[in-house]
């Protein structure tokens, strides 16, 4: 997805609806479908983070009830080994969240950090640095996962945020560094540098806060990249399969063909429609912020 | 595409020193030319990408040639036996120094020997690897053919009547497209054209080619290949139209206000010579690059979406040596299939610089 450079750029320090927190009020609620987006997305997190609290975690094989139909008992019937599909339905979301998550903010940490120092500093660690972008940019990063992972059988999830993670900042890293290289040239900057306040104050207290914003849509548009990566590893079923999640489900529905037969519909289907919700949140929200957040892109 | 042309001396000859002209000037010239720093860069990224595969495959908990030893010798072959057969499958003498190791593996790479299957010893892995690989290109290719053109049509569409329904409806499509992975969205495909509502032959669009079905050079060949390949390339196409739609949109809002349209438009040419000789021709320079960055991708993602769609391409062949613990197979597989992405994404590059001669200088600003 693009983000024009230039992002939501305001003067330091205002009222509530200038600060940043403001304004990502502003950009949630602006729109609807943002905040549509917003709201599916915080569904999704509490059914997969709160719900397994709520739910009865007991859920034995019982062979009596193999593939029985939604019911009040069981809301999307029982799976191949008569388990209560929805109970695995709630417990499946947390794991691709969280290890999306972590995934996420590892490559935006990463690209902010570099970022601002090739923006900031230019010279030489800006050439090499971009040197390093160019290569990581070109490395097909699923298949070094795949490699990864068929050599390293027991990687446990949050090493595969860290692989993720470490492929994925580079596409992020210039468009920061564009945007530090901008800031830089502005107003507020040139008197802190008068001040001389130094290189770290001015990038932390003068640079960075002003595109929060901006970085946080890149967090959200993140997330969703490193989804696909870990739920295509599951369902690949190449990672340890302890823990329920939504690619083990299609991996299992795959595997043993209970995707060619309807009777096994409920437990097919939920996992997709899961993903699919989240993930359509996930970007919803993420436009939702750059329109509000974006001052060019809102005249379009 | 290949050597770049060495600028012609005579060129540059205002305003370059005498001294460039000679010899050693050229080839720093060349050296420094942007199709010779792609090239460069290319080479080294799949270095690197082949010394990763190395040195997972070294330093891989337990040993790779126990590990294929073990699987020989469940299949019936003596341990003795299925050791040395381990040890010969792979390209290098697995007892020697790690430095030596390394260097009989770059020259296998240079010279397309890095052993041979496991689960097939007649073969070279390359020979193997490469039996599987044009199925996949091919699909990823016609895919993002299609994503090409209906993404760049239909993003254009949507930026001349922005703000209308078509525009949000475009919109919406595409950023659902994009956001949605398309292995997921082919799994739906399925699970509703076969399984609920039984109207695709999803069955019979499995594997490569109908049984019975000779190769040839004719229609009815080509006719049941593209029959089996139909979905895949639907798959492929998914996430890349949805993101050529809305950056086509993007550029070409933002080519629609440049004063040189105003002006062709002022001097009363037709619209749809402003649109496709104008518009479109710059509104698509920033949409060239995402093919590269999509073909990557793609090939990345093919090995899932092969999977659901039971597809007998690399990635279904890359799976399967995983999970039959043929390493030197996932090695050259690996490696392969980065090499295909990176040459796509250089041939794509060099193009560029050709419709886009900014590019020469991008990197270069310090």
């Amino acid at each position: 997805m693009t983000t024009t450079l230039d992002a939501a750029i305001a003067k330091p320090r205002k009222q509530f609806g200038e600060t940043f927190l403001g304004r990502l009020w502003t950009g949630l609620t602006r729109s609807s479908a943002g905040f549509a987006g917003t709201l599916l997305v915080l569904a999704i997190v509490l059914f997969s983070f709160v719900g397994p609290l709520l739910v009865d975690q007991d859920n034995p094989t019982d062979t009596t009830q193999i593939w029985t139909e939604p019911s009040a008992e069981h809301w999307l019937g029982t799976q191949y080994e008569g388990k209560d599909t929805f109970t695995i339905l709630v417990n499946s979301g947390a794991q691709p969240i969280w290890v999306g998550t972590l995934a996420a903010l590892m490559a935006v940490f990463i690209a902010v950090a570099l970022g601002s120092i090739a923006g900031y500093f230019r010279g030489r660690v800006d050439a090499v640095l971009l040197q390093l972008t160019d290569v990581t940019v070109t490395i097909p990063q699923f298949l070094l996962m795949l490699a990864v992972v068929a050599f390293f059988e027991d990687i446990p999830p949050w090493g595969i945020s860290i692989v993720v993670g470490s492929t994925m900042w580079a596409f992020l890293f210039r468009s920061i560094r564009a945007q530090v290289m901008s800031l830089k040239e502005r107003e507020f900057v040139e008197a802190a540098r008068l001040q001389n306040l130094g290189p770290a104050r001015i990038v932390f207290r003068e640079i960075l806060p002003n595109m929060a914003g901006f970085i946080f849509v890149n967090f959200v548009i993140s997330v969703n990249q490193a989804i696909y990566a870990i739920v295509g590893l599951y369902v690949l079923g190449l990672m340890p399969s302890g823990t329920p999640n939504w690619g083990l489900m299609i991996h299992q529905s795959w595997g043993q063909n209970f995707y060619l037969n309807p009777i096994a519909l409920p437990f097919v289907v939920a996992p997709l429609i899961m993903i699919v919700l989240f993930t359509i949140g996930l970007v919803t929200m993420g436009r939702g912020l750059d329109q509000a957040l974006n001052p060019r892109l809102r005249e379009r | 595409m290949s050597a770049p042309p060495a600028p012609p001396p005579q060129q540059h000859a205002a305003d370059a020193p005498p001294a460039e002209r000679t010899g050693p000037g050229l080839v720093r010239r060349v050296w420094a030319s942007y199709a010779f720093r792609r090239i460069r860069q290319s080479v080294f990224v799949i270095w690197l990408v082949a010394t990763i595969t190395f040195l997972l495959m070294h330093f891989m908990p337990g040993d790779p040639i126990q590990i294929m030893a073990g699987r020989l010798n469940s299949s019936g072959m003596s341990h003795e036996q299925a050791v040395a057969t381990a040890t010969n499958i792979i390209s290098y003498d697995p007892n020697a120094n790690v430095w030596v190791q390394y260097l009989d593996f770059l020259k296998g790479l240079v010279t397309f020997d890095l052993g041979n299957s496991l689960t097939n010893p007649s073969k070279t892995v390359f020979e193997h690897v490469m039996e599987y690989l044009p199925w996949t290109l091919f699909a990823v290719g016609a895919g993002v053919a299609l994503a090409i053109v209906i993404g760049l049509t239909v993003g254009m569409a949507a930026a001349y009547r922005r703000g209308s329904a078509f525009d949000h409806a475009m919109t919406s499509i595409g950023s659902f497209l994009t956001g949605v992975p398309n292995y997921i969205l082919i799994a739906a495909v399925i699970v509703v054209g076969y399984t609920m509502l039984g109207v695709l032959p999803f069955l019979d669009m499995r594997g490569r080619i109908t049984a019975g079905v000779e190769p040839g050079f004719n229609l009815v060949f080509f006719g049941d290949a593209i029959f089996h390949a139909i979905l895949p390339i639907i798959a492929f196409a998914f996430t890349a139209t949805g993101s050529f739609m809305l950056n086509m949109k993007a550029a070409t809002t933002e080519v629609l206000t440049e004063d040189y349209v105003t002006v062709a438009q002022a001097r009363g040419l037709k619209a749809g010579r402003i649109s496709r000789g104008y518009v479109g021709r710059n509104a698509m320079l920033p949409i060239i690059p995402q093919i590269a960055l999509q073909l990557g991708t793609l090939v990345g993602g093919s090995i899932v979406i092969e999977q659901i769609l039971q597809y007998p391409g690399a990635g279904q062949m890359l799976m399967q040596a995983i999970s039959n613990r043929d390493y030197p197979v996932v090695q050259a597989a690996v490696i392969i299939l980065a090499t295909s992405v990176v040459i796509a994404s250089l041939i794509v590059d060099l193009f560029l610089v050709r419709v886009d001669p900014r590019i020469k200088t991008e990197g270069q600003e310090a």
